[in-house]
């Protein structure tokens, strides 16, 4: 009944099962850690997230914006103009790492014109609203 | 600086940048406001510059330097009635800027977390694209407009055979190369939708007449916010999202004023073609046969000192002679002779909203002698004198009696109320709508020809 043959037969065929069992693991840790570390590069706030950000401050300059009186629409118009180039947040971390590459020349580019704006915004809504006195 | 805590002087930003709108629903608290806006930027970007990201400054601080001085020399220098063209100069910075900043994003996506080249994020490569196709239209956009406003290039509307159907069909290639851009992340797709976003710009603001500038800086005020939205989407920066949403909402109020002004469909304008920019004589409407009274600065002068009112209504023409601060000059002296001199202003006169209440400042006019349309469009009929300096279109009474005339429906001043009708014209030219006001030949009317600024001199000669 023992057939030495068959009883040999039948342990490699039981170590190849645990071989392929062996390698089957190791893919499944290997799996799985992936699996953990892929949710950290998509990361960051979601899509949604954002854009519920972006509609309630669409409301919110909606309604300050329609309190603005009329008299004031030049420097209205100038003070977003400036404050648009905040912009430079985004020029400012394209020109922030060191050596040199097309994205850091862009990065330059981008702070030197939303620094004229900026400057340039500020100081001349500040002269229009000098201006805007009542007399006597 | 750890993001958390970079994410929360962002907020902080953010809430100055609201303060700063606030601010302006008042002259009294505007200045306060303005604050508010400088030191928001201020954190901004030193929270930038904190972040680890941030490691090379002498680029960043040469970039500065450069823009900071140009932009100061600038606005300390610019004359207020060069205004406008400032603003349009302006917009099309933050156009560029957000262009370059996609760019950025584009070609090292590492530096912002989304993604590596080749393998951009789906949602970041569409928000990238469309903040920089607005970014590039506000560009283009507003060097056209700029360039129209300083008299680079005729403010006539430029018109040609099939302009329509080429803009559609570039906005479709548009649509086009952004779905392409973001399936196959190609960069010849991203640089051709730059090209085109640029020839857009350019192609849909040239049809647009002069006077309809105060719609088009509104426009792309608002386009300038949007772009910096996206870009803030692509970074997913919460405070450039924000900022983008105020500005490009703000821009969009504005164009809707604007146009309410005219009494026209922000697509009648985008459409473009309207408006002659003044100079023509409206042809073959019996100009020759008609009477007008012409009267001196003498004249002028003696009918407002016996007046007890005298309501000013300014127009472009007073900001093209530069004629505010002899204006003011008049206006003083009648106001010693006991004369109630108040100024009315139409939401669309000038090339940007706003325009007059900013020259009239410049001139020391006290803002509470300065009023709105619906504020003191009552009070013409119980005023003596009506002194129209430098407008037209806004006062012509065929905006209400007239279906057939181009500014039908148009609010207007009812300058025809008053006892006495002066209008401080160089010719009898129409105005930017191309249609004759019947007012110059009504009785009470007398015109007053020549340069806005010289009459006003003589007018103060003659009242002293």
């Amino acid at each position: 009944m023992a057939d030495p043959a068959s009883l040999a037969d039948r342990a490699s065929e039981l170590a190849d099962q645990a071989s392929a069992l062996a390698r089957n693991l190791d893919l499944l840790t290997h799996q799985l850690t992936t699996v953990q570390t892929t949710p950290a590069v998509v990361g960051g706030p979601s899509f949604v997230f954002e854009l519920t950000v972006f509609v309630l401050a669409v409301f919110v300059g909606y309604y300050v914006v329609w309190r603005v009186t009329p008299a004031l629409h030049s420097p209205l118009m100038s003070v977003t103009n400036a404050i648009s180039s905040v912009i430079i947040v985004g020029a400012l971390i394209a020109a922030g790492p060191l050596g040199v590459s097309f994205a850091k020349i862009m990065g330059f580019v981008a702070v030197t014109l939303a620094a004229v704006n900026i400057f340039g915004g500020f100081i001349v809504t500040q002269r229009m609203l000098q201006m805007f006195q009542k007399k006597r | 600086m750890s993001e958390n805590l970079s994410a929360f002087f962002y907020l902080i930003a953010s809430v100055c940048f609201i303060l700063a709108l606030r601010g302006l629903s008042s002259p009294v608290t505007a200045r306060v406001g303005n604050i508010y806006g400088i030191v928001g930027m201020l954190i901004a970007v030193v929270t930038t510059l904190l972040t680890p990201h941030v490691v090379s400054f002498w680029l960043i601080i040469l970039g500065i330097l450069i823009g900071g001085t140009i932009g100061t020399f600038i606005a300390l220098r610019i004359q207020m009635t060069a205004l406008p063209q400032l603003v349009a100069a302006f917009h099309s910075l933050v156009g560029l800027a957000a262009v370059c900043v996609a760019a950025a994003a584009f070609t090292y996506p590492e530096l912002y977390g989304i993604g590596v080249r080749g393998s951009i994020h789906g949602s970041s490569l569409v928000e990238m694209s469309l903040g920089m196709a607005i970014g590039a239209i506000t560009f283009t956009g507003s060097v056209v407009a700029f360039a129209k406003l300083q008299g680079l290039v005729t403010g006539r509307p430029l018109v040609f055979p099939g302009q329509h159907l080429v803009n559609a069909a570039l906005g479709a290639l548009l649509i086009l190369l952004i779905a392409l851009f973001v399936s196959t992340e190609a960069a010849p797709a991203f640089w051709l939708l730059l090209l085109v976003s640029l020839a857009l710009g350019f192609l849909l603001i040239v049809p647009i007449g002069g006077a309809d500038m105060p719609v088009v800086i509104s426009m792309l005020n608002s386009y300038s916010g949007w772009a910096a939205a996206g870009i803030g989407f692509t970074l997913s920066n919460s405070l450039l999202i924000v900022t983008g949403a105020l500005v490009g909402s703000s821009g969009a109020i504005l164009s809707y004023i604007m146009c309410k002004g005219m009494n026209r469909s922000i697509f009648n304008v985008v459409l473009g073609g309207f408006g002659t920019e003044g100079g023509t004589v409206a042809a073959g409407a019996g100009v020759g046969d008609r009477l007008v009274r012409s009267g001196s600065a003498e004249d002028a002068a003696f009918i407002m000192k016996n007046a007890s009112s005298v309501i000013v209504v300014p127009g472009y023409g007073m900001a093209v002679a530069q004629a505010q601060h002899a204006l003011r000059e008049m206006a003083d002296i009648l106001k010693k002779e006991g004369v109630n001199v108040r100024y009315a202003i139409h939401p669309v006169a000038g090339r940007m909203p706003g325009h007059m209440n900013v020259l009239l400042a410049e001139a020391n006019v006290s803002y509470d002698e300065v009023f709105e349309l619906e504020e003191i469009n009552r009070d013409f009929a119980s005023t003596d004198v009506a002194f129209v300096i430098g407008a037209n279109d806004v006062t012509n009474p065929a905006a209400k009696t007239d279906p057939s005339s181009p500014i039908y429906g148009m609010p207007i001043l009812d300058v025809e109320r008053a006892k006495t009708v002066l209008f401080v014209k160089r010719s009898m030219a129409s105005g930017y709508a191309g249609v004759e006001n019947e007012l110059f030949y009504r009785n009470n009317t007398m015109m007053l020809f020549g340069d806005a600024k010289k009459m006003c001199e003589e007018i103060v000669k003659a009242l002293e």
